[in-house]
């Protein structure tokens, strides 16, 4: 009896240790977030004015408006690029292929994609857009290069949108006499909006993010770019010269704080647009 | 009236025909990127390591562009060493962490928690780099010396980039375990804890696994961040607190003023990181295949 005790005890003993640890896990997760983004945007939310959001940098002065254009002018043309054959491939994987091995293949092909570092992408779209093509260090570029990164992102969760609207829908849909395509246009495409969205939203998070691909691709031109076909610098690519280079570390924890911002309300947005998800899926 | 209506069905059919064809094709645009990222890369890089010499190349010690003496065996080792340190911190932390979302927290605490990981995968991998260059590398320095530029420091940067990936896929793969195991195990008489770690976990293992070797692919491939933590000296660390280079890094850092043969080197460095991410790639592709098939 006494060594059963003794040995509940221990069992205890050790399971709240193991617990302590889960909890401690957890806490050191959300802890190290709070520590990042409250020491970055404590020390640059001052810096942050219109001036410098609205100026051109020049040397340790300055602001940050041609990176801003910059950034903007990635985010629409990659997604411009990438949402279209996104949306498309998703489509033809749900609603067409058949299994087998060309379903196989293209699944393949897209995790391959997501596997693949930035530097690997950096390096291809320099060799392929920039030299090979002859397009030089521009913008469109940096943002082809980048729609081809953010390809499986934006497959998988359309895809995962598109397997959520129920069957009957479908059916509903065949049994009117409706064909196939205008089910999908009709039926399928309009309840699986906000996992499209969504989806759009990632893709947005990881252009704004990204920094190796475009510092490869579109350059580094800290000017406001007159058109898709010049260089240009995005805010991570200069926050990173910012840092690197060590010319300005009020300017660079403003530009972070800048980039949490948007990183902020880009995941705010897709909250909101997934409960929106939820809530159609349920009714 | 018959044969309008004839004619007007055999067009609607020819039409989604082709729209199939032109689905079809955005989803082939996936397979032929792949397929062209590899031609080019290796186009440009394979010669390079037949010029330099495939042993001189890997195993090389010394990498001095400047007398054309270009050996990558440092830059291997750092990235092996950071990549298995990332693990190391990234792992466990982020299994437990899943294990508290699947299983331990309440719903109040998930809702906290859940959207910070979720922040944790967005954040920018600079703002890392940034972060870690202004507290860890100042932290290390004051507490060991030696500058805190440093292998250390890229572990730890890398370890809390890797936790979102590892969250988020181990706690799908532990709520995709049956419900009847664990109500079969507790009702055996295992405490909760017990339950999880001897039966839940073991249960979930393709799916934690696939986490970690998705974690191991960012680790390694991450750029940005860990060029401005980890000092870029080409050297084979001896220490946790040497500075050192990885490969990514060794590729940005020198790809903007690189010419002729060192920049055919530098894709070649491209090939060697390629080359191992597709392992690691067709690896998981193996561990999530066995999953689906459960």
């Amino acid at each position: 009896m006494a060594v059963y005790d003794n040995n509940k005890n221990r069992r205890r003993y050790k399971d709240n240790l193991i617990k302590a640890s889960i909890f401690l896990s957890a806490f050191l997760t959300v802890a190290i977030l709070v520590w990042i983004l409250g020491y970055v945007v404590f020390h640059g939310i001052g810096e942050i004015d219109t001036a410098f959001l609205t100026t051109e940098p020049s040397g340790d002065e300055g602001g940050v408006w041609p990176m801003i254009l910059t950034t903007l002018y990635m985010i629409i043309l990659a997604i411009g690029i990438s949402a279209p054959i996104g949306i498309l491939s998703a489509i033809y994987l749900v609603e067409y292929a058949k299994p087998g091995r060309i379903l196989r293949v293209i699944r393949f092909a897209t995790e391959s994609l997501a596997g693949i570092p930035s530097i690997i992408f950096g390096l291809f779209g320099m060799i392929f857009f920039v030299v090979y093509l002859k397009m030089g260090w521009c913008i469109l570029s940096g943002a082809i290069t980048l729609s081809i990164m953010v390809l499986p992102t934006i497959i998988r969760t359309t895809e995962e949108a598109l397997k959520s609207v129920p069957m009957a829908y479908r059916e509903g849909s065949l049994g009117l006499g409706a064909t196939k395509l205008r089910t999908i246009w009709k039926c399928v495409l309009p309840s699986a909006i906000p996992g499209i969205l969504t989806s759009v939203i990632l893709s947005i998070g990881r252009v704004v993010g990204e920094t190796a691909a475009v510092y490869l691709t579109a350059g580094m031109a800290p000017y406001i770019p007159k058109s898709a076909f010049e260089s240009g610098r995005t805010l991570a690519v200069h926050l990173y010269l910012l840092a690197k280079e060590g010319i300005s570390f009020e300017k660079a924890f403003a530009t972070a704080t800048v980039l949490i911002m948007i990183i902020l309300v880009i995941n705010i947005l897709a909250n909101m647009v997934g409960r929106q998800l939820n809530k159609i899926n349920k009714v | 009236m018959i044969t309008i209506d004839r004619k007007k069905h055999r067009k609607r059919e020819l039409t989604e025909k082709i729209i199939e064809k032109i689905f079809l094709v955005a989803a082939s645009i996936s397979v032929i990127s792949v397929l062209i990222i590899t031609l080019f890369i290796f186009a440009k890089g394979a010669p390079a390591i037949g010029i330099v010499g495939v042993k001189e190349f890997l195993l090389g010690q010394d990498w001095e562009p400047m007398a054309d003496i270009f050996g990558i065996l440092p830059m291997i080792l750092a990235s092996f060493y950071a990549t298995v340190g990332a693990i190391l911190i990234g792992v466990p932390v982020g299994i437990l962490t899943a294990v508290f979302l699947a299983e331990i927290a309440p719903i109040w605490l998930q809702r906290i928690v859940r959207p910070a990981v979720e922040l944790l995968a967005g954040i920018p991998s600079v703002i890392y780099g940034f972060f870690g260059l202004l507290v860890i590398v100042p932290i290390i320095d004051e507490q060991f010396g030696g500058g805190g530029n440093s292998l250390l420091a890229a572990i730890f940067i890398l370890g809390v980039m890797i936790l979102p990936t590892i969250v988020t896929i181990s706690e799908t793969a532990i709520k995709a375990v049956p419900r009847e195991y664990k109500e079969g195990s507790l009702a055996l008489g295992t405490s909760h804890i017990e339950t999880i770690f001897k039966v839940i976990l073991p249960a979930a293992k393709s799916g934690v696994l696939a986490a970690v070797i998705l974690g191991i692919g960012r680790a390694i491939g991450e750029t940005m961040a860990v060029i401005l933590v980890i000092g870029n000296t080409v050297q084979i660390p001896n220490s946790l607190l040497d500075r050192a280079r990885t490969l990514t890094a060794n590729i940005a850092i020198e790809m903007g003023y690189a010419f002729g043969l060192h920049q055919q080197v530098l894709f070649a460095t491209g090939v060697v990181l390629f080359v191992f991410i597709m392992s690691l790639n067709l690896l998981l592709n193996h561990f999530t295949h066995k999953a689906g098939d459960k």
